[in-house]
């Protein structure tokens, strides 16, 4: 039997999908979470922060999933626990084939109509580094340091010094902080930070810990446990200047290096990705190069707010939903979104006006710092959106929304930025 | 006149803020902010900095060894390690429910502190 959706993940994008998908009228829809529990990373983000955008009120990562989690109870919506899916495969009868394993179940083979990628992310690990030094025990990613404090109990190192400034490090050095460690410093090899100013301030500067911008570590020191770590002053090309290294003492070391869109089974069922997302190229519909599989979320691009990450993925369920239900496919052809001046990518990266409700959304990323910059659109050359930005930050993502009516009959469609 | 420096984090621009304030801790001036969000958060900040406070209890009973808790507003900022202190003493019993009150009061501040997390109660043998 054919179920209309499979939706691979149960964190924020997987849910908000299933909720969507159903309201759009899908009848049979099933969750595969990996997790032994449905929210994915947000059950370790007990910080508060999270649903300004949706709720309007600050709530905690466990608090924003309960309520999705609610709405999948209420719709009824099946889902399977402990579950990891090791495949996904183009069946010869069309659709989706998911091939998945459980303790409970043992191998277990699911078809769809349609599939909605929601695997998340995953964090850059020292491997990705190149950091010299001895290999000790100590060095932990900031997010597995957050799982251990968070969900198990454990205070992963009393000293501790955090490489790279991204959102969860800073969050750790106050996590960390509040459960009596004492973080020494955060190493950034940017000149600029790569979080949120609200946790610089909230995390960092509430408890006096150093941010030093252009360093990085140039050494750990230990055998059997970290011992030190030695940080070093970079140049402009981001190389360590001699004569700049200053040692610390520390057991632990946090990295906060940046987050890779884990896609190894996109690639397995022949999904095309981005170079500079990792994440796959989706058209307006946020469906992929393969028919029926659509992708929101961290598996996606890498967000910031997961108010975004819901909305992105009640689009993914709702478009999913059509295509089990048997959309029109013949409605025009796609044309490609080319980015310039700062902007990084866009999603999508390719548009077909016609399927395009009223008007699309695109999210973007730029690649620096800017002032009084514009975030500018043109469809075949013609200026169809101009917006002044007094601020645009790499650490922060963009959006801009286009009408319908400025894309039909485009055949080519430039989203960049103009200082 | 004693003047303290601030980020400000009203909106993605981050303002950097100077705020002037006279012997007895009253506010004279804002400077540095472009719009009035900016001042009202740099006044707040030197009178009566407050923040959300967000832990985790020991667990007894549960299948998990620890739940998430948060102040259930805001609490003065002097108090924060006061009240980390009385929530890394404390322990809730399971089942808990998102709002439960784990502690009442904590450190003084007549706020209560509440769990932002489900947790079942391990089954018995």
């Amino acid at each position: 039997m054919k179920h209309d959706i499979v939706i691979i993940g149960g964190g924020p994008a997987g849910l908000a999908a299933a909720a969507a998908a159903r309201e759009a009228g899908a009848r049979d829809i099933l969750i595969l979470e990996r997790e032994k529990e449905l929210g994915g990373i947000l059950n370790q983000c007990i910080h508060n922060g999270f649903g300004l955008h949706t709720f309007h009120e600050e709530l905690t990562g466990p608090e924003y999933a309960a309520r999705f989690i609610a709405q999948i109870q209420e719709l009824q919506i099946p889902y399977l626990l402990s579950t990891t899916v090791i495949d996904l495969s183009s069946p010869a009868s069309g659709g989706v084939k998911v091939t998945a394993v459980s303790r409970e179940n043992g191998l277990v083979e699911v078809e769809a109509k349609a599939a909605v990628l929601a695997m998340g992310c995953r964090e850059r690990p020292r491997g990705a580094l190149n950091i010299p030094g001895t290999r000790p025990a100590g060095v932990f990613s900031a997010g597995t340091a957050q799982r251990l404090v968070n969900l198990e109990g454990y205070l992963p190192g009393r000293e501790v010094v955090i490489l790279g400034s991204g959102d969860i490090g800073l969050i750790m050095a106050r996590r960390m902080t509040l459960e009596g460690a004492k973080v020494k410093c955060v190493a950034e090899i940017q000149p600029y930070s790569g979080g949120l100013k609200r946790n610089i301030v909230q995390c960092l500067n509430d408890y006096g810990i150093p941010l030093k911008l252009s360093h990085t570590v140039v050494d750990i020191q230990g055998k059997e446990r970290v011992e030190g770590v030695t940080i070093a002053e970079v140049d402009e090309h981001l190389k360590p200047i001699p004569g700049t290294e200053e040692q610390f003492s520390c057991d632990t070391l946090l990295l906060s290096v940046g987050l890779i869109p884990e896609n190894e089974l996109s690639k397995e069922i022949g999904v095309e990705l981005s170079p500079v997302t990792s994440g796959p190229k989706v058209n307006e519909s946020l469906e992929t190069n393969v028919p029926g599989v659509f992708a929101c979320g961290n598996v996606l691009h890498v967000h910031d707010l997961v108010d975004y990450v819901s909305e992105e993925a009640a689009q993914a369920g709702r478009n999913a939903a059509l295509y089990a239900a048997g959309r029109n496919e013949d409605q025009g052809e796609e044309i490609p979104v080319e980015t310039g001046g700062a902007v990084r990518y866009t999603v999508p990266c390719r548009i077909c006006a016609q399927r395009v409700e009223g008007s699309q959304v695109v999210r973007f990323r730029v690649s620096k710092n800017m002032r009084n910059a514009s975030v500018c659109v043109y469809a075949d050359g013609r200026e169809i959106l101009r917006r002044k930005r007094p601020v645009m930050a790499p650490g922060e993502m963009e959006q801009v929304l286009l009408k319908q009516k400025d894309l039909l009959g485009v055949k080519q469609l430039l989203v960049c930025t103009e200082e | 006149m004693p003047v303290v420096e601030l980020t400000c984090i009203s909106c993605p621009l981050g303002c950097p803020l100077k705020v002037e304030t006279d012997s007895s801790g009253k506010v004279l001036k804002v400077t540095g902010n472009t719009c009035k969000r900016g001042e009202e958060y740099g006044k707040k900040e030197v009178t009566n900095p407050t923040r959300t406070v967000t832990s985790t209890v020991r667990l007894l009973g549960g299948t998990a060894p620890v739940v998430s808790v948060r102040t259930q507003t805001d609490i003065p900022k002097e108090k924060i390690f006061q009240c980390m202190e009385e929530i890394r003493k404390a322990a809730a019993e399971a089942p808990v429910r998102i709002g439960d009150v784990i502690l009442e009061n904590v450190a003084g501040t007549g706020v209560s502190v509440v769990a932002t997390a489900n947790a079942e109660r391990i089954a018995e043998e």
